[in-house]
């Protein structure tokens, strides 16, 4: 800090750090809240006596012996088969992620080495197709998998997905190709390696922390979609965020609201594993489209 | 690269997107000019003591065959759009001319679906798309000045609202905003009025959107101001202090400018991402105070009775707004592509 550029004054300093502690707060105070209140019973969480209640678990204690119970988790995952969705997500997740990968690399590399004009437009389409809302696109979905008796299978959502992953995909692995230098596949090709012996052999073992960085931004749109899934998935084969909806008409009624809670809380516990193993990768992939222009 | 091996390189990822998002778009405008069938009707006399009347029932066997051998309906050109559900231009014209003043005009406009949900669809992104920049880019100044070793756990925690799933995020918020949650209860014990809730009260409905959209978004325009914020040269800092200026100087005639297409790139983003909102109104359940245009359409799918026609009609509509929306974003791309092409 010896740039005076950057020297700044206490006052000054205090109040920014103030303000990024205030930020620190607003932005973790809500999952910790949820994260403590799923383990009390339903009269902490929602108390009408006292918020601190759900700190201290009073009717958790007089309830269930216990200052922290269970019964949430024992009812979402046992009771009301969350384990199920918890599986059907997997697989919608590591399929969707799979998939728009191969798609994505190829068409990205494509895109990143060709020079054309068209190029330009089929990048310009694909931004078209990202500024759709999903819901708008699920709408021309429905009456045809209807027709076609393909509606509430895990393999529709799962394709449906990966096409409107695509766009982003598209764009994210384009500009990484395009930081990967020409010169390494064209002098492949000079040494006599057609294009795709010169994608197998020269690019794809370099182009994996771009690929990682797009497969977590996929994982993240297939895991927190609610518009594809909700609408396409049959009872059977819903998926967690479906199913946490479909919590909430039903628990509320039974006064089962903890279900919900708890059900919450297992659905957001891998985001966070995910963020905190792959902060580094999750920034740089925001910023790839951003900083280059 | 010729164009045959860049067709085969790209012909699976422009599949995808052709079947997947091209044709659907067809599917929607072909939906959109369609309704449901009526149900088939047969009368009938039927004469009891007290005389003969005219008796109508349902067929129901022969509504379920005209159903399955038309599933989509029967054509009706623009009704769809210019219902009271959607367009609603007689209800308009009606509303216009027995209004007396702007205000109970504004006030039937708002009763009517499509229009309450573009009102909140509108405000909800124009309010938070620019809270967000403002925000993202002071928190983004405020974590570039910490300690070293803080950044890394700020950066963590900052990311989880952005990256958490939308649903699980409002119903997290909704649950403490509830009465006898713990933000609910604070403030009505703050305001010593027990009947005091924010769900209750439209405006604070759409206040709390609001905050929930604004508190999901600004970790993304943070995190791109941040990494932008690490390209400002630090020459031009020093330079721009030797020539006497101070530090908002600095930040306004230096960093600013160095921001500005992230700027753009974020509003792009979020225009796209705010005008679709649908999950937080799911959450909150704040249907009868706020609504959003995918919400509308989310509702006539999900529906018993699903009304293809008017989802369709919807999403076109929905459609053209976006186009709306970003079409001076685009045309600025567009002219920058070109002039840096030639």
């Amino acid at each position: 800090m010896s740039n005076p550029a950057q020297r700044r004054s206490t006052s000054l300093a205090i109040i920014s750090t103030g303000f990024v502690v205030l930020w620190i707060m607003v932005a973790a105070s809500p999952f910790l809240w949820t994260l403590w209140g799923s383990f009390k019973v339903q009269g902490d969480f929602f108390s009408k006596a006292d918020w601190t209640n759900a700190l201290y678990g009073v009717r958790t204690m007089i309830e269930t012996g216990d200052f922290f119970t269970t019964n949430g988790y024992y009812g979402a995952w046992v009771e009301h088969g969350f384990g199920e969705s918890v599986i059907n997500t997997t697989i919608v997740v590591v399929s969707t992620v799979i998939i728009s990968l191969t798609l994505g690399t190829l068409g990205g590399y494509a895109l990143a080495r060709s020079g054309f004009k068209y190029s330009f437009w089929i990048l310009m389409l694909a931004l078209v197709f990202r500024a759709m809302p999903h819901i708008t696109l699920v709408s021309g979905y429905l009456l045809p998998f209807f027709e076609w008796n393909v509606w509430g299978y895990l393999p529709t959502s799962i394709i449906v997905l990966v096409a409107i992953n695509q766009p982003f995909t598209l764009w994210m692995l384009h500009s990484f190709f395009l930081n990967i230098p020409k010169d390494l596949d064209e002098s492949a090709m000079v040494d006599g390696c057609t294009r795709f012996q010169a994608f197998r052999h020269v690019i794809i073992p370099v182009m994996w922390p771009g690929v990682i960085t797009t497969g977590l931004f996929s994982f993240l749109l297939a895991y927190n979609d609610f518009a594809v899934t909700a609408s396409l998935l049959s009872q059977d084969n819903q998926t967690m965020i479906p199913k946490i909806a479909s919590f909430l008409g039903t628990t509320q009624v039974e006064g089962n609201v903890m279900f919900a809670v708890a059900a919450v809380v297992s659905a957001m516990i891998p985001l966070f594993i995910l963020v905190m193993f792959f902060q580094r990768q999750i920034v740089s992939g925001l910023t790839a489209g951003a900083v280059k222009g | 690269m010729p164009h045959r091996t860049f067709f085969w390189f790209i012909i699976p990822s422009l599949t995808a997107m052709i079947l997947f998002i091209a044709f659907p778009v067809i599917s929607v405008i072909t939906q959109s000019l369609h309704v449901e069938h009526e149900k088939v009707l047969i009368s009938s006399e039927s004469c009891g003591p007290f005389g003969c009347k005219q008796v109508t029932v349902i067929d129901v066997e022969a509504t379920a065959q005209l159903r399955t051998d038309q599933p989509l309906g029967q054509f009706s050109g623009f009704d769809n759009y210019t219902n009271r559900n959607h367009l609603a231009f007689d209800e308009i014209s009606l509303a216009w001319s027995n209004s007396e003043n702007m205000s109970m005009f504004f006030n039937k406009l708002l009763n009517l679906p499509f229009y309450k949900a573009l009102a909140f669809t509108l405000t909800y992104t124009f309010v938070v798309t620019p809270f967000v920049i403002v925000l993202g880019l002071a928190i983004a100044l405020g974590v570039n000045a910490l300690p070293k070793f803080a950044k890394g756990p700020t950066i963590f925690v900052s990311l989880l609202p952005m990256i958490v799933t939308p649903l699980i995020g409002s119903l997290i918020l909704f649950w403490m905003i509830d009465g006898e949650g713990v933000i609910g209860a604070s403030i009505q014990s703050l305001f010593n009025d027990p009947n005091l809730s924010l769900k209750a009260s439209p405006a604070l409905t759409w206040m709390m959107l609001i905050v929930y959209g604004i508190w999901h978004s600004a970790p993304f325009s943070f995190i791109v101001f941040y990494a932008g914020l690490q390209t400002v040269p630090t020459d031009t800092l020093e330079a721009a202090t030797i020539d006497g200026a101070n530090r908002w100087q600095r930040i306004r005639y230096v960093v600013v400018p160095y921001m500005k297409p992230l700027v753009v790139f974020i509003t792009l983003m979020q225009l796209m991402d705010n005008f679709r909102v649908l999950e937080p109104i799911v959450s909150f359940a704040s249907e009868a105070s706020a609504t959003s245009l995918s919400w509308i359409i989310y509702k006539d799918l999900t529906s018993d009775t699903q009304l293809f026609g008017s989802a369709a009609a919807t999403s076109m509509l929905t459609i053209v707004g976006v186009a709306i929306l970003l079409l001076p974003v685009l045309f600025r791309t567009w002219r920058d592509f070109s002039r840096t092409a030639h």
